[in-house]
């Protein structure tokens, strides 16, 4: 009998330490990853990134195009994704609820939310490049948005269905028609949980590379016109860290670090100060 | 209803509807721009090895190979962690633990994949090929058996190392979820099991996953959904090579990876189409792979509410 019993609990020790175990391995990438980018990102550091072009092989210089180009793509992308998003997130909490079509524009959603950005990428590239016959920062904006969409759809669905139906009955129950609930009730209701959704889909397009390759593409000019190839921090990032040159590859990682700040400082801003506490 | 409320509600869903008319439009795109390399080789498109740029002669077999091996590498680094790190979360760590460890894991997610694979190029493969390979070298390569797949020079860049960052990449996507079904599971029933005395790892292995069996399946799934379409992390250090190795050392190719590094140079129809159909080959079976998950999470997804 003592013996079972110390047998189930020398199991559950090694199980547990285990667990601990993988949980530190987990940890030990995300340290090293961020040890790496920053020293490396630190070391390239100067005040050229922001005044000078993106140099020509083996040339110094800046990100300043690229960082202007980025801005504009991701503004364009988020200016397009976030109301549509917040309309069909909208569509499927007040209106779609259980239905056959809600649930199935949820599951097409959440495919989507997961799909390889690279094939969104050449579906811009079929749809915005190939009929225009050049790139564009518009194709850019245009496949950002796309990767924007299904968060900020999920997001806003969520949070609409929290808000409790006794807020929408009382409005109702005054005479309000159901889009001035909507807009003026529930919207606000769930005003900080559409606006984690967008943040966070904001970030998260913020770096991805693989939907600009084809789209976006590259500029080694400065440009602000929408209508022409452009640069952009993570293609100039992969373009740099692929090739031979020792100047390029510290630009990329001034890049890398800049961008990973970015993206992880509003990660985190937008999960500390903005999320309800669902951490238990 | 007013005509306020009929307009609303119909701008509303005209932009649900984009969203299911995304996808159809998406495949339909890349099956319209794949017909040229679908017809031109039929089935061989799938499994010919041969992908010569100069003879115009496509043949996916070995990046389809390559996306293959490196998920499934990265599923056996990603499925162990992910699944301590869960049972760390819901039974080892104390409360105060949990939030930022969870969080911090989560962050891994959040970490855009160029920068894993600019790290994964300059640190973790020489890392690989100083450290790991020379060992997996002496150790395992004369085995039978599995030898074949540890020999070869030990250059950092190839099948091993993708799968590896690949794995890292895909640990917070399985993980959250392995986490949050976990604590789907009713208190009671957990309650009642260790009222019995049970053990916490026997109320995980008895009670919480059998609860959660299917949850537990759809998240691996979904990570494999992730891993599959992976571009940026796995073409920094795969290497690019459209030569078949039967070793896990030697460069590889995958889809995406393929199509990240060659689109821009296609410089004939039948190039480009070669690409795309790849691009839609890693659609639907990605397709499937998320469907399948999708349905798995449903069950328990119901019982959140």
């Amino acid at each position: 009998m003592e013996r079972i019993i110390w047998r189930r609990q020398a199991l559950n020790l090694v199980v547990m330490v285990l667990a601990s175990a993988a949980t530190l391995f987990g940890l030990v990438w995300l340290v090293w990853l961020l040890w790496t980018t920053v020293t490396e990102g630190m070391a390239a550091l100067s005040p050229k990134l922001l005044t000078q072009m993106t140099p020509p092989p083996g040339a110094e210089g800046g990100l300043a195009n690229a960082f202007v180009g980025s801005l504009l793509i991701v503004t364009l992308g988020t200016l397009i994704g976030t109301p549509i998003g917040i309309l069909a997130g909208t569509y499927l909490a007040e209106f779609g609820k259980r239905s056959k079509v809600a649930e199935t524009i949820r599951f097409v959603n959440d495919i989507l939310l997961s799909a390889p950005s690279i094939v969104i990428g050449l579906f811009v590239y079929e749809l915005a490049v190939r009929t225009v016959g050049h790139f564009s920062g518009y194709a850019g904006g245009l496949a950002l948005a796309l990767i924007l969409l299904p968060v900020v759809v999920r997001t806003t669905d969520e949070s609409l269905r929290l808000v409790p139906a006794t807020l929408r009955e009382a409005a109702l129950s005054l005479g309000l028609p159901m889009w001035k609930v909507v807009l003026n009730i529930v919207y606000r209701a769930g005003a900080t949980g559409i606006a984690t959704g967008v943040l966070l889909a904001v970030a998260r397009i913020s770096g991805e590379t693989a939907p600009l390759l084809f789209t976006a593409l590259n500029n080694q000019f400065w440009s602000t016109d929408m209508g022409t190839p452009m640069a952009n921090v993570p293609v100039v990032i992969f373009q740099y860290a692929m090739s031979p040159y020792d100047s390029w590859h510290a630009l990329a990682w001034a890049g890398a670090l800049i961008v990973t700040a970015f993206v992880l400082g509003l990660s985190i801003v937008v999960r500390v100060l903005l999320r309800p506490r669902t951490y238990r | 209803m007013s005509t306020g409320d009929r307009a609303f509600r119909w701008l509303t869903a005209v932009a649900a509807w984009a969203v299911l008319i995304t996808l159809l439009a998406a495949a339909l795109s890349m099956a319209w721009g794949g017909r040229l390399a679908f017809r031109t080789f039929g089935w061989k498109f799938i499994t010919s090895p041969n992908w010569d740029a100069v003879g115009h002669n496509f043949g996916a077999a070995i990046p389809i190979y390559g996306t293959l091996v490196s998920s499934a590498l990265a599923m056996l680094v990603a499925i162990p962690t992910s699944l301590g790190i869960a049972i760390f979360l819901s039974e080892v760590a104390p409360r105060w633990l949990r939030g930022p460890v969870g969080m911090a894991i989560e962050l891994l997610a959040a970490i855009p994949s160029i920068i894993y694979g600019m790290w994964g190029l300059f640190v973790f493969a020489p890392f690989m090929a100083n450290h790991v390979e020379p060992w997996l070298n002496d150790k395992l390569g004369p085995l039978p058996g599995i030898g074949p797949l540890f020999s070869g020079p030990p250059i950092g860049i190839g099948m091993l190392t993708a799968g590896i960052v690949l794995g890292i990449m895909t640990i917070p996507f399985i993980s959250s979820v392995m986490r949050d079904v976990f604590q789907a599971v009713p208190p009671a029933l957990r309650e009642s099991a260790f009222a019995l005395g049970a053990t916490p790892w026997e109320v995980t292995r008895k009670v919480t996953l059998p609860y959660t069996s299917s949850a537990v399946l759809g998240a691996i799934f979904l990570g494999l959904g992730r891993a599959l379409g992976e571009t940026m992390a796995v073409t920094f250090v795969l290497g690019n090579a459209h030569d078949f190795s039967g070793s896990l050392l030697m460069p590889g190719n995958s889809i995406a990876a393929a199509i990240a590094n060659e689109f821009t140079e296609a410089d004939s129809p039948i190039y480009l189409s070669s690409l795309i159909a790849l691009g839609f080959l890693l659609f639907v079976v990605t397709f499937i792979v998320l469907a399948i998950a999708k349905f798995m999470l449903m069950r328990i997804e119901r019982s959140f509410g």
